[in-house]
């Protein structure tokens, strides 16, 4: 009897009999969905409907239901505060300097990936190029710290004895940015080159052929043929990165920020942890938190209709 | 492509030129380390960082290994991953196979619900304050649920499992197979290359997992390795060559290059074995999603 319901498993319109049996089916995929739901019920949306003390003056004590509501006091308060302007220039540059800068890194290194004939060569690069992706920050930001201190760290002493000086990249603010742009190429440009160099090898080699006996250069081949091959990726990609323009890698800079350099790496997210965790003023600093989602849902909704005015697919 | 011009020559010359500045900057500074860590502590407070030691010794790993708090840590470390990442694949596995079935009615709506967190999400407050709720502070369980299932992972691992051949499934059925069998018996055994490539990234992740440590545990007998690391070495940039521990010991720069480069290596290790799986594991559900 089963065997014959796994014939046709659509849900049956017929007698409750049918539909009894095409439940008891199904059940096992059922359960096995469930316990993923849990998760995403519990630990994803019972934190989303937690956002509400953003509008009250949450007491942990009382809970959220029997907090005093306090409607959008919370959010008059963050855009009075005076280190709101900081904050939000703070996270946007990080955020453009991620987007404008190293969005871009590894679509070009897959572009020169692509274009090496020595394969052996190219492995090896890539071999090396993808293992800073399994590097945790502490440790990045740990080899940084050892090789770059400004007493006995060897980058200052080479540099020194050049007679250039040294650099202070963890006491003085102007290199906190750069340091931190660096780093993100450092560890992702190879990691992010992966998805490209794949698509770029599913273009139909016969456009290149038929480009080559038109008399295109290896330049104009790229533009007309890899760049158009790969356009759907960093379309999607793109708006992807978009929907988390606020998300700018809080444990990075968490792990760069100290007392000296907190003027150019305060974000949104710092202070969230000094406010909500430390200073457990949690309706407060859920309400930054917040803030921050709306800015990124409002963007990829955005972003996403552009592209299809432009002709694209989109992501959704 | 026989013959090359001194162009074309000239053009792979430039190419290979740049990308091997990129692998070197790359790899120096994990190879400066490693060397250093086998250096004396003299050596390298003259030096910072070494290629070759004068004198090779194994004096850092030896105070290592002789300090509670790092055997602790890498402990810590160990057990939080290995139990994590199972926690990890089997929920992901489940979910993701249980979605891949097309005539499970509700599932567009669950792969929205999975979707829209991507998008959206509660931050860290009220997800700390659940945490809190439910007890969890102060316990592994804290990591391993709160980052049970990453939404991008299991849209991935459900993409896979649709492409397989329907056959595979009808043939166990017919002979009586429970669903479960059959996950177990003929999917997961075809699916090899993407389990360890998923397995390789939720193990990354938890070994690495810094900030939810210090968001969660209070008790610093329960930190693991990165916790460690972040303590070795960051006191205070100003005196950072002063690095003192609880007991008062000092950390030497031998044993922070060796702690850097212990941190890090269990993932190295095993990550070039791995690569020829992930590559293909990154494609298989992720170009058209």
């Amino acid at each position: 009897m089963r065997n014959a319901l796994a014939a046709d498993r659509s849900y049956p319109t017929g007698t409750r009999k049918e539909r009894k049996l095409w439940k008891a089916a199904h059940l096992p995929f059922y359960l096995m969905i469930l316990p993923g739901f849990l998760y995403f019920i519990v630990f994803k949306y019972v934190p989303m409907f937690g956002l509400l003390i953003s509008f009250q003056r949450y007491d942990p004590f009382v809970g959220i239901l029997d907090s005093p509501w306090v409607g959008l006091d919370n959010f008059r308060r963050l855009f009075s505060e005076q280190d709101f302007p900081l904050l939000l220039k703070n996270t946007f540059t990080f955020a453009l300097l991620d987007i404008c800068l190293f969005f871009p890194a590894p679509i070009v290194l897959a572009l020169l990936l692509n274009e090496v004939r020595l394969k052996p060569f190219r492995n090896a690069v890539q071999t090396i190029l993808y293992a800073p992706h399994f590097i945790s920050w502490v440790v990045i930001v740990s080899l940084t710290m050892t090789l770059f201190n400004s007493q006995d760290g060897i980058v200052n002493q080479w540099l020194s004895s050049a007679g250039l000086g040294t650099i202070d990249l963890f006491t003085k603010p102007e290199w906190l940015k750069p340091m931190w742009l660096l780093q993100n190429i450092w560890q992702g440009v190879g990691w992010g080159s992966i998805l490209y160099l794949a698509t770029i090898a599913s273009i139909d080699p016969a456009l290149y052929e038929a480009a080559k006996s038109d008399g295109a250069g290896r330049f104009r081949q790229i533009w007309h043929i890899t760049l158009p091959g790969i356009r759907y990726v960093i379309v999607v990609l793109f708006i992807l990165r978009l929907g988390n323009f606020m998300e700018i890698g809080f444990e990075h800079i968490f792990l760069l920020q100290n007392p000296l350099n907190v003027e150019a790496s305060d974000v949104f997210d710092t202070f969230v942890y000094r406010t909500g965790i430390l200073q457990r003023d949690y309706s407060y600093s859920a309400v930054v938190g917040l803030f921050k989602s709306l800015v990124g849902l409002v963007l990829v909704l955005g972003a996403n209709k552009l592209a299809r005015k432009f002709g694209e697919e989109g992501v959704y | 492509m026989t013959q090359m011009t001194i162009r074309d020559k000239a053009y792979q010359l430039l190419i290979i030129l740049v990308l091997l500045a990129m692998a070197l900057a790359v790899a120096v500074p994990f190879l400066l380390t490693a060397s250093s860590s086998f250096a004396s502590s003299g050596e390298l407070l003259m030096k910072g960082a070494v290629f070759w030691p004068e004198d090779w010794t194994l004096e850092a790993y030896r105070f290592l290994w002789d300090n509670e708090q790092f055997i602790q840590a890498f402990t810590n470390a160990i057990v939080i991953t290995v139990v994590g990442t199972a926690i990890n694949m089997t929920l992901s596995v489940l979910m993701a196979y249980g979605l891949a079935q097309p005539d499970v009615r509700g599932r567009t709506a669950v792969n929205f619900m999975v979707l829209f967190t991507m998008l959206f999400h509660g931050g860290m407050i009220p997800t700390y304050l659940v945490v809190n709720k439910l007890g969890l502070i102060d316990s592994y369980w804290s990591l391993w649920l709160v980052n049970a299932i990453m939404p991008f992972n299991m849209i991935i691992i459900r993409s896979f499992f649709q492409t397989l051949p329907k056959e595979l499934k009808e043939s166990a059925r017919i002979d009586g197979c429970g669903e479960f069998k059959i996950l177990l018996r003929i999917i997961l055994p075809v699916s090899m290359p993407m389990l360890v490539t998923f397995t390789l990234f939720y193990a990354v992740a938890n070994w690495n997992t810094y900030f939810q440590a210090v968001l969660y545990l209070n008790d610093s007998s329960s930190y693991p390795l990165q916790v460690f690391l972040r303590q070795v070495l960051i006191v205070n940039p100003s005196e950072l060559s002063l690095a003192v521990t609880d007991n008062g010991f000092m950390y030497t720069p031998a044993v922070r290059h060796a702690a850097i480069l212990l941190t890090a290596l269990p993932l190295l290790a095993v990550y070039p074995f791995m690569q020829k799986h992930f590559s293909k594991g990154m494609m298989m559900g992720s170009v058209k999603g």
